[in-house]
């Protein structure tokens, strides 16, 4: 019942139109702006390089970037993960709200832990970047 | 002077209650904390919380139960607007201080999210002036790598000696199984550092200077924090002489045979039986690719040799703060408590490390507590149950001030006598933990005489479960008194009894934001 691979996933319903969380949260370049430890973040091509809050640089190669389906994928490229996908999902519901999905699938398994609590994290924060502090649940 | 008492907080971590002498413990030699005992006041049954570090640490910080303060498993973070005992005393005029292991925030933290891994990068004062009321923090942890001040200090200091520590954390980033010493026992290594350059010196040399910065009248709180005995067990090799392996006894919680060990924890329910085969992981501080089965008397040894070195080096260092207090002329005027946030298993059962496994050896903790002298105390010994959740108003009745309304414990007794009279008759300690797809949810009740857990559905267990214990003829708790019929009347006496006992729980449950 030991796993060598893990999977983490967050989610927060916010009182914000689909469209304008997917403005911020599907611009691989806007990530410093809601996700809390980020030092820099530079895009080229389909590369996107994060520097952590710790000095850690963070190679990452976007995989998926749907502004249909309002999906952002990701898979970060250091040794340390033998395996990464992290996938990112607006989902309209309807009313006004939406709910954004932030699954982390890692092997090791404590590595999905490390992204996948900060990516929780940076989910909570998003209702302060939005302004969205009063309504919606978690 | 002000005339107000100053406090001394000693915690270690991952400390049996058997490794001190004046508990009865014959491999450490701990002349410090015995005189301390002898002093002041003993304690015979003093129980956790919770058995892991965070879940602990929090529950000595806002005397509170986990449950309430909401850090249910490590990884999830104190709220930065928990209440804290530190914060009562400084709002009060003492200058506080917190060094060495606080642990109230995750440190696997490659994005510096949490205050505790970002100030070894802005010094000593937290930004505002205090953090959780400590207006001055120097942090340490037995990882000799990372954002801290003790790496920090190591690194820039003697660069040389960080390769000489265990790797805590394997190539993949889980917590090492690598084996090592003489027995392979695992998380052991031979470490050539100098005994001055370790953190258990360095705690005691950082709080020295912090005591020696403070004004004679001030009036002070300052918790001197040990990451030591915890795992991994690798104390400078020049101090290791002090104890040969070969002659250090197995312990007696440690049945030799292995049938016989696999008989005592068929008794138990399953989870226990499923971690020493290696099939089930609960608590992942423990190496994850270590099976407890394959662990041999001879590492048992090992392990308990370097843990007593270890403790006997704490010690030491606890007797030169304690000299410098007395340099100072405070000697008669601060109170020195000393314990630990959990125990480890250091053999019992054929285990090592710690997990949802409600026996003496992880609960049954260390706790001493020495009364300024000026305050005129009889030493005591106190046989009746007390918690950690007990320490935050103790250090405010030291301090002469009312335990703040948001504390769940009271004073600690000075003896058997107080606390009968106040009611100590009981102490409560919690387990939860939920990952990837393993959870597992227990609490526990200690009276005199009785440990009884009850277990709530998780992956392996579906709510039936539980573990009583009678201590008067069972110490080593190796008989599962729950599905005994002649115990059956005391047992639904005890789970009624834990379930009136329960703490009140947060609104929403926190989340676990890294691992450790």
């Amino acid at each position: 019942m030991t796993t060598a691979r893990g999977s983490v996933r967050s989610e927060v319903r916010l009182p914000v139109p689909a469209d304008d969380v997917w403005a911020l949260v599907g611009d691989p370049a806007r990530l410093a702006e809601w996700f809390p430890g980020i030092a820099s973040c530079t895009v080229e091509g389909d590369v996107r390089t994060v520097m952590t809050g710790s000095g850690l640089p963070m190679p990452e190669r976007i995989l998926t970037v749907d502004r249909l389906q309002r999906r952002f994928q990701y898979r970060i490229t250091v040794p340390v993960f033998k395996e990464h996908t992290s996938t990112l999902d607006v989902h309209d519901l309807g009313d006004g709200t939406s709910l954004v999905v932030y699954s982390v699938d890692a092997e090791p398994s404590i590595m999905a832990l490390v992204i996948g609590g900060a990516a929780g994290a940076a989910l909570d924060n998003l209702r302060h970047v939005l302004k969205a502090d009063d309504d919606g649940d978690r | 002077m002000s005339g107000r008492r100053k406090i001394l907080f000693v915690t270690t971590d991952q400390q049996r209650y058997d490794t001190l002498g004046c508990n009865g413990g014959t491999v450490a030699r701990t002349p410090v904390v015995d005189g301390l005992a002898a002093a002041g006041i003993r304690y015979e049954r003093a129980h956790p919380q919770s058995v892991v570090c965070m879940p602990s640490r929090s529950t000595m910080l806002t005397g509170q139960h986990p449950t309430t303060h909401g850090v249910w498993m490590n990884g999830v973070p104190l709220p930065q607007d928990a209440p804290s005992v530190a914060a009562v005393l400084h709002d009060a005029g003492y200058r506080t201080a917190l060094v060495g292991k606080a642990h109230f925030e995750p440190y696997l933290d490659p994005f510096l999210r949490f205050p505790e891994n970002a100030l070894g990068r802005v010094g000593t004062t937290p930004p505002g002036g205090a953090h959780r009321g400590f207006e001055h923090l120097e942090f340490a942890t037995h990882n000799p790598v990372g954002p801290l001040h003790y790496s920090r200090w190591l690194l820039e200091q003697h660069p040389e000696a960080v390769g000489g520590f265990y790797p805590v954390l394997d190539g993949a980033m889980q917590v090492n199984a690598l084996g090592g010493g003489e027995t392979g026992a695992p998380q052991v290594k031979v470490n050539p550092i100098e005994r001055d350059w370790y953190h258990t010196d360095w705690v005691a040399d950082r709080t020295i200077t912090w005591l020696q910065s403070l004004e004679s009248d001030d009036d002070w709180f300052c918790w001197m924090s040990f990451p030591d005995p915890h795992h991994p067990w690798d104390p400078p090799e020049s101090e290791m002489g002090r104890i040969d392996w070969r002659d250090v006894p197995l312990p007696v919680g440690y049945p030799e045979r292995a049938a016989e060990r696999e008989r005592i924890l068929d008794g138990k329910p399953r989870h226990w039986r499923l971690w020493y085969d290696g099939t089930l992981v609960s608590n992942y501080e423990a190496p994850a690719d270590w099976v407890p089965a394959t662990l041999t008397a001879d590492q048992v040894r090992e392990v308990n040799a370097r843990n007593a070195v270890e403790c006997e080096l704490i010690d030491e260092a606890l007797g030169r703060v304690l000299a410098a207090i007395e340099a100072r002329g405070w000697g008669d005027d601060v109170d020195v408590l000393f314990t630990t946030d959990h125990g480890e298993l250091q053999g019992d059962f054929g285990l090592l490390f710690k997990g949802p496994y409600h026996v003496d050896a992880l609960m049954r903790l260390p706790l001493v507590w020495r009364p300024a002298p000026s305050a005129g105390r009889n030493p005591a010994v106190v046989t009746r149950p007390v918690g950690l959740v007990d320490l935050a108003p103790t250090f405010c009745a030291i301090a002469g001030l009312e335990p703040a309304g948001f504390m769940q414990g009271e004073a600690l007794p000075t003896d058997d006598a107080d606390a009968d009279a106040r009611g100590f008759d009981h102490v409560l300690t919690e387990w939860d933990s939920a990952l990837f797809g393993v959870d597992v949810h227990v609490r526990t009740i200690t009276v005199d005489g009785f440990v009884c857990s009850a277990y709530l559905p998780g992956a392996v267990h579906d709510g039936s479960e539980g573990e009583l214990y009678d201590l008067g003829d069972d110490p080593l708790q190796q008989r599962n008194r729950w599905d005994d019929p002649a115990y059956r009347a005391r047992r639904d006496e005890l789970v009624a009894a834990l379930w009136d006992a329960q703490p009140p729980a947060r609104a929403s449950r926190l989340r676990v934001e890294a691992p450790v």
